[in-house]
């Protein structure tokens, strides 16, 4: 049990598959939606309290820099919802070999940008 | 000789809820993206007499309970790998859990005090 494992953690060397890339992009995309999350209550309240509180929302949302930081957040959820799917998929059994991991990994990846680019394009 | 396989037997629980969770909010997401799409004009009316439904409000609140049990195991399981030192660890732990329940009980008064 005290043997010397081999590490090789020079993060700069090591290079991730496809399927790799598309999780470690989960676990960021959900710790930024975390982080949101303070932001993302208060536009649910203010957009419910009032009709003032409703048009000083929708005012600060017209802002260029508040559009940019939304659709961050658009994209992070739509890669973390897509995702998501893939892997209660992939617990269904319903990817099993290298070859469907890595077209799913490829559909979660385009079809998460694209939707954040149609929406982007739409909100804007 | 037997061995015996330990461990704190939380792993099954908590992949299953992160699962039950993760599936309640695709279901409330689709119904809400449905009705944005019924409503192109959405405005402060339409948008404030979708949340006056007590079903609505319930739904809402599933949703956000299953999302904050989501994130803390989520954001458990970031800590639990990347922060060693474990006094760090406890104090991360200690504010994620309060700053869940504090966005606990400010969904139930957004929703049920507008």
């Amino acid at each position: 049990m005290n043997k010397k494992r081999p590490k090789h953690l020079a993060l700069h060397l090591i290079k991730l598959p496809l399927p790799g890339f598309v999780s470690i992009l989960h676990r960021a995309s959900g710790l930024a939606l975390f982080l949101a999350l303070p932001l993302l209550l208060w536009m649910l309240q203010y957009s419910l309290r009032s009709i003032e509180t409703y048009t000083e929302l929708m005012e600060l949302l017209a802002q260029p820099l508040t559009k940019l930081l939304l659709l961050g957040l658009l994209w992070a959820f739509l890669h973390h919802f897509c995702a998501g799917l893939r892997y209660l998929a992939i617990d269904m059994h319903l990817v099993s070999n290298l070859a469907q991991a890595r077209n799913s990994s490829w559909a979660v990846m385009f079809v998460s940008l694209a939707l954040t680019v149609l929406l982007g394009v739409r909100l804007w | 000789m037997n061995r015996v396989v330990t461990g704190a037997h939380y792993g099954l629980r908590d992949w299953l809820i992160q699962r039950i969770t993760a599936v309640v909010m695709v279901i409330y997401c689709f119904v809400l993206v449905g009705y944005l799409l019924l409503k192109p004009q959405l405005n402060y009316d339409y948008w404030t007499a979708l949340y006056s439904s007590q079903v609505v409000r319930t739904f809402t609140l599933l949703f956000l309970i299953s999302l904050f049990y989501h994130a803390w195991i989520g954001i458990r399981d970031i800590v639990m790998d990347y922060v060693k030192p474990a006094g760090v660890r406890l104090v991360i732990h200690v504010l994620v859990i309060l700053a869940l329940l504090v966005y606990m009980i400010w969904s139930v008064q957004i929703l049920w005090g507008m």
